[in-house]
């Protein structure tokens, strides 16, 4: 029984359903439980966490990145799964310390001040929380101070920005700088993306990392967290 | 089940249903007035017998004749004409179904060019920084043979998007004659595609041989009537106005056969044709109808395709420029001359001036491709592969065609605007616009699978570097490498047995004897 059901939701985070009424990419899958039933009945028989996460969501995602090398899988495929782990995660998040279960780390993402685009913000949020991220979306237009306050509550590894303009990235500078000014830079790991953005833009404000895109972004986060495992 | 072809829901016109008219009516009185001129004795006495004022001109050893068509005789003509012109092919799955009054339209290769292009990928390694080393395309032109034709068909064979094959190259080996290249050609073809096979004509002598394979080939003389797997091109009207003496002759001949045929009129504005729209579309409309006038009368009820290959002159050598905007033009007010008589078109596009694919190149054949396409021509030809005017043909340029008529025929889907789609739509907006990321793009990933989304271009790099040549050229090669459904082996011993002048080495391998 525990493995039927870790195998449907490794099943469904392959479909890329988060709940029963999404379709999925095979015929017939619309009305069947997805993710969010799926993880919802397994903490209701009392599945080990770990196996969930490991056997389910994890290996479902491997297996999608490797359908994502072979071709067979396009960047929404991803996306689909990436967004159903990620509301499976928001589930299991209150269970994890419980289990004795560590969680892979917390980011608060937000569009700079002035800035209104944020397809690219929400891509990457969406792959953060299906690589196992808990995050914490600020939204857009948001000034220095709101997200320095964010830091300080919330208590993240990692903070990402993200601007569109040419005329806003420099807000990115001004959210570092205010970070510096409020004593708690080195709290927190700050990356950096979007169009205009560049490594050397990155390098330049003192940024700790830069995504290209939204895989780069979830790889440069990655980085990030091995060199403090490392410490 | 014939192939689809895409079908044109609103052809793009350009003349209003007035200048169509007028433009009827100017040809109708060139047909009196100045009438044609005939360098072929039967066509002049076929008019003769049939009411067409028809006066001897000139005598001796090339006697020629005015003939001056009166309207009566054209519009019983076009009533005879079949509307429905049916070009089978070997496997019936891939016979083409003509409607002179359903704007569907059919991609084919043309012409008959002489020299094949040859593509090769020298490395250059850059002086500055001798690390950096780039491919660069490099063509080489020559003679084409028998091995290109039969290697062009069967690329053509796998191409998506071509619907039928006229030979695209001139087979020039030292052991082909005037006598032998009718039957080769048609063998080369037939043996390398499955799809209909067009040509024309070199030698008159040997039509009875070129439909004898045929009606092999599809099984007997009813089997071909019902599946005309071959069909002709007769250029039998040389602009200006004049009916030629032996193209005229293998018209009517083939108009006796019953078998489909083009009458294919390729006069040049400003030099054979007016330069102005109204005078060159006047002129070729009347060249056309005279040739299917004519052969209404050699056999009513004959197939024709109204053919139209009008192009403008260059002016800076009165070569052809196909790439000119006017040619394009022409060819899409033909479409529009073509559907008022309810005949099914052959039109032209894809043509280009240089003699290399390049820049100029795309842009050319593609601007042309994209409009011709728009207007609803049947039976559109020349659009693979072709460059320099007709003259050039390279097999790597036609796979490149063959990409960028997938994207005209998927921009020219239907829109998919109803009821249900509507539905369908708000209810996606709601649900996208009561999540946090308001983000749709978990809805494409079936309408990704279900080919509802147009696919990339096929030869796009993955660097900053141009590699669209050698990607197509790897693709080319893909495709020579797929098996081809070859004539069966039976057939194949009877043809070469019945049929004189077959080349063995075309079943035995394909050395070339250039």
């Amino acid at each position: 029984m525990t493995e039927d059901i870790i195998d449907l939701i490794k099943e469904n985070v392959i479909q890329g359903r988060v709940t029963q009424d999404d379709e999925g990419l095979e015929e017939g899958m619309a009305g069947k439980p997805g993710v969010t039933e799926l993880i919802g009945e397994a903490i209701e028989q009392g599945i080990g966490l770990s196996d969930i996460i490991k056997t389910g969501l994890t290996e479902g995602m491997e297996t999608v990145g490797q359908k994502f090398e072979a071709e067979e899988y396009y960047i929404p495929d991803m996306l689909a799964s990436a967004e159903a782990v990620g509301a499976a995660m928001e589930i299991l998040e209150p269970h994890l310390a419980e289990n004795g279960i560590e969680a892979k780390g917390k980011i608060i993402m937000a569009t700079v001040k002035g800035d209104l685009h944020d397809i690219g913000k929400n891509i990457v949020s969406i792959l953060l929380r299906g690589a196992g991220y808990a995050v914490k979306d600020l939204g857009n237009d948001i000034d220095p101070q709101t997200i320095v306050d964010a830091v300080k509550e919330e208590r993240p590894q990692y903070l990402g920005l993200s601007a569109l303009l040419t005329s806003t990235m420099m807000q990115m500078k001004d959210v570092i700088q205010a970070l510096t000014d409020s004593g708690i830079r080195d709290q927190v790991k700050v990356i950096v993306g979007g169009a205009p953005v560049s490594e050397e833009f990155a390098r330049s404000i003192g940024a700790d990392g830069y995504g290209a895109d939204g895989f780069d972004a979830v790889r440069a986060v990655e980085s990030l967290a091995s060199d403090k495992a490392k410490g | 089940m014939p192939r689809e072809g895409i079908l044109v829901h609103n052809p793009y016109e350009r003349m209003t249903k007035e200048q169509v008219r007028q433009i009827h009516h100017a040809s109708m009185q060139i047909l009196t007035d100045p009438g044609l001129i005939s360098f072929n004795r039967r066509a002049a006495e076929i008019f003769a017998s049939n009411g067409a004022e028809v006066t001897p001109v000139s005598s001796g050893d090339h006697p020629t004749w005015l003939v001056k068509i009166p309207e009566k005789l054209v519009l019983h003509a076009l009533d005879s004409a079949p509307r429905i012109v049916k070009l089978g092919a070997r496997n019936p799955d891939n016979a083409l179904i003509l409607n002179g009054e359903e704007p569907r339209v059919y991609f084919v290769t043309g012409s008959e060019t002489n020299i094949w292009l040859d593509v090769e990928f020298p490395t250059y390694v850059k002086k500055s920084d001798p690390k950096i080393e780039i491919q660069v395309p490099e063509f080489r032109p020559r003679r084409g043979t028998v091995a290109d034709l039969c290697q062009s068909a069967h690329v053509c064979e796998h191409l998506e998007t071509l619907d039928g094959y006229i030979r695209t190259v001139n087979i020039q080996d030292k052991d082909i004659t005037e006598d032998n290249k009718d039957v080769n050609k048609f063998f080369a073809s037939l043996n390398n595609t499955t799809k209909h096979v067009m040509s024309g004509l070199t030698s008159l002598s040997q039509l009875d041989n070129v439909v004898n394979m045929a009606r092999i080939i599809a099984g007997g003389e009813e089997e071909l009537k019902q599946n005309p797997i071959i069909s002709f091109i007769t250029c039998l009207v040389k602009s200006p106005l004049q009916f030629v003496e032996d193209t005229t002759d293998t018209f009517i001949e083939v108009c006796k056969r019953g078998l489909p045929v083009v009458v294919s009129s390729s006069p040049q504005a400003g030099t054979t044709a007016p330069m102005k729209e109204a005078g060159i579309m006047a002129q070729i409309n009347a060249e056309i109808l005279a040739g299917i006038t004519l052969g209404q009368l050699v056999n009513k009820g004959t197939p024709v395709l109204y053919g139209s290959v009008p192009v403008r002159a260059r002016m800076d050598n009165l070569d052809d420029s196909y790439g000119a905007v006017e040619t394009s033009q022409y060819n899409v007010d033909c479409s529009q001359m073509a559907r008022y008589y309810k005949i099914p078109n052959y039109s032209t596009s894809g043509v280009c001036d240089p003699r290399t694919p390049g820049t100029q190149s795309s842009v050319e054949r593609l601007f042309s491709d994209i409009l011709v396409t728009l207007s609803g021509p049947q039976y559109l030809h020349c659009a693979y592969g072709l460059l320099e005017c007709n003259s050039v043909f390279c097999l790597t340029q036609a796979v490149l065609d063959d990409a960028h008529f997938q994207m005209i025929k998927f921009f020219l889907r239907p829109a998919r605007i109803d009821e249900t789609e509507i539905a369908e739509s708000l209810k996606q907006i709601r649900e996208v616009m009561a999540t946090p990321q308001k983000l749709y793009i978990s809805y494409i990933r079936r309408a990704m699978r279900s080919r509802q989304i147009s696919p990339p271009y096929p030869f796009e790099g993955d660097g900053e570097g141009d590699n669209v040549f050698a990607l197509a050229h790897k693709r080319m090669q893909e495709l020579l490498a797929k098996p081809v459904d070859h004539i069966d082996r039976a057939t194949t011993a009877r043809i070469f047995e019945e049929i004189p002048g077959l080349l063995r080495r075309q079943v035995d391998g394909l050395k070339t004897e250039g």
